[in-house]
């Protein structure tokens, strides 16, 4: 199918609704017991595995469109953030009433004392600001470059939630690896282009025409 | 394109769902008849055990539980691989050798461990270094009277414990997540004390393969780590041994690895609990609620610094 046959809001709906299928399945296998012997260990780690992963989607978003030039990938991007920061809160959440009962003390002294605590709670708090100048009205008020200055910071989110999940795990950190590849693919990409547009730029300002002339979408 | 065709089948030929079902049901019970008839002889239940002054009056974790949430890294790293993969383990013949620091080295056949001294079940606390617990009723007998067939020397001062090494039965060793063969060690007073056991069976039967199975060791006042399951060698040592675990990350697992809450593990807390099965956490008890027992081995050791 060709992307432009998509209809925007066709599409946005399908993604929202797919994207509150982990949060169904967690909620459906609590109402029928079907978690094992620890149900609230796998929805606390469910629920992060899904915020890690509609950060790594979300990041997908750009690159995606850089590649292929297809506009979908842009026009769901906002909303995957929404539901990065989303699944961010219920994890956080899970971690704040079925781990530690509201204790803040215990909390607090967690946060301060334990590196994989920090860098989850820091990655949350960075996606505060971003989840709330979502929107169009905050893009016009800060201005386009501006907002996209402090939206940059999701990159930093990426790096610091796939810490929060290398350092929580005992021994085995196949799966945090895996995530780590992702990232790391999904970042460079962005360095990746960054310096093919200098080198066309440079290229555009010379005498080379034809080889210019394939720098047309920089 | 013949695998698209459907084949021809005539009605005379298939057989009338009322009667298949009804030969498998006859199948199935003769089966269970046949096999009901060598049980005794094969698979004897081992239990129900001598009851034991050691043991909790607490609610018992699920047997489904039990032996369903294990940490068995051999079998992978995920709480329900070992219930998935360790059906392959093969517990048959079973022996354990005794060596090192000790007069009279030996082997022993399963058969005859279990003749050493009288199966008693023991309804164990069992506290995990990651945060959660479980109340087992163990069926097993006290390490000592095991220790004890091999005379160790004066000069013995350590026990080390070698667990189980099948490559072609344990998916997990292909990956390089511990140093293999899993070991585990303690201090002789620590491996001769009455709370210390081998289990050969849970909930009055053999021990299920991803618990540990054929025979494992029950420490209850440690970490469950501590506890290695599918033991094959013991060794007699004047050296605290290095274990597994050290190994892997000597700043966060020690050779005592005691249950304390007041000692955390450096990513984690280690006060509370989530007993499995429950909801709220419960506070985490000095030497997993064993204090009166074993305090006392540890008289003036700083069990900040001997974590």
């Amino acid at each position: 199918m060709n992307s432009r046959e998509l209809k925007p809001n066709g599409l946005k709906l399908f993604v929202f609704i797919a994207s509150l299928i982990p949060l169904g399945w967690y909620a459906w296998g609590i109402q029928t017991d079907n978690l094992g012997a620890n149900p609230i260990e796998v929805v606390t780690r469910g629920l992060g595995t899904w915020t890690l992963n509609f950060l790594l989607i979300t990041l997908a978003a750009t690159p995606l469109r850089h590649y292929t030039g297809w506009t979908w990938p842009l026009i769901i991007r906002r909303m995957l953030g929404l539901f990065a920061f989303f699944y961010a809160g219920l994890h956080l959440t899970t971690y704040l009433w079925f781990d530690q009962f509201f204790d803040w003390l215990a909390i607090g002294k967690d946060i301060f004392k334990r590196p994989f605590i920090t860098a989850g709670m820091a990655t949350f708090l960075l996606l505060i600001p971003l989840a709330v100048t979502s929107n169009a009205r905050a893009i016009r008020k800060l201005g386009g470059r501006r907002w996209q200055q402090l939206h940059r910071m999701v990159y930093l989110c990426g790096v610091l939630a796939v810490l929060h999940y290398t350092w929580m795990v005992k021994a085995d950190i196949s799966n945090p690896l895996i995530y780590w590849a992702i990232l790391a693919v999904l970042l460079s990409a962005r360095g990746l282009w960054r310096i093919q547009k200098i080198q066309c730029q440079r290229l555009k300002n010379s005498t080379h025409r034809t080889k210019a002339a394939r720098c047309e979408k920089y | 394109m013949h695998i698209l065709k459907k084949p021809h089948i005539p009605p005379s030929e298939i057989t009338p769902q009322v009667v298949y079902t009804r030969r498998r049901n006859f199948l199935q019970l003769s089966a269970g008849l046949v096999i009901a008839g060598l049980l005794p002889e094969a698979q004897a239940k081992l239990g129900p055990g001598k009851a034991s002054v050691f043991s909790t009056t607490e609610t018992l974790t699920s047997l489904k539980n039990v032996t369903s949430y294990n940490n068995f890294y051999e079998f992978g790293t995920a709480k329900e691989d070992p219930a998935e993969y360790a059906h392959t383990l093969r517990t048959k013949p079973w022996t354990v050798s005794i060596e090192g620091l000790v007069k009279r080295p030996r082997t022993l056949g399963l058969e005859d461990i279990l003749k050493l001294a009288p199966l008693e079940e023991r309804i164990y606390r069992l506290r995990c270094v990651e945060g959660w617990s479980m109340v087992i009723p163990w069926l097993g007998f006290p390490l000592a009277s095991l220790l004890r067939q091999a005379e160790p020397l004066g000069s013995a001062k350590y026990v080390e414990f070698i667990t189980a090494l099948q490559p072609d039965t344990m998916p997990g060793i292909r990956r390089g997540v511990l140093d293999w063969p899993y070991t585990e060690g303690l201090r002789l007073d620590e491996a001769m004390h009455p709370l210390t056991i081998m289990a050969a069976g849970l909930y009055g039967d053999i021990l299920p393969n991803q618990n540990g199975a054929p025979l494992r060791l029950v420490v209850p006042w440690k970490y469950g780590f501590k506890s290695g399951k599918s033991v094959v060698k013991i060794r007699f040592t004047d050296r605290e041994p290095r274990t597994t675990w050290m190994k892997s990350s000597p700043s966060e697992y020690g050779f005592y690895s005691n249950v304390n809450p007041a000692v955390d593990h450096p990513r984690w807390s280690q006060a509370n609990e989530r007993r499995i099965g429950e909801f709220f956490k419960r506070k985490t008890l000095l030497f997993n609620g064993y204090a009166d027992q074993v305090a006392q081995l540890y008289t003036g050791l700083d069990l900040r610094k001997y974590f």
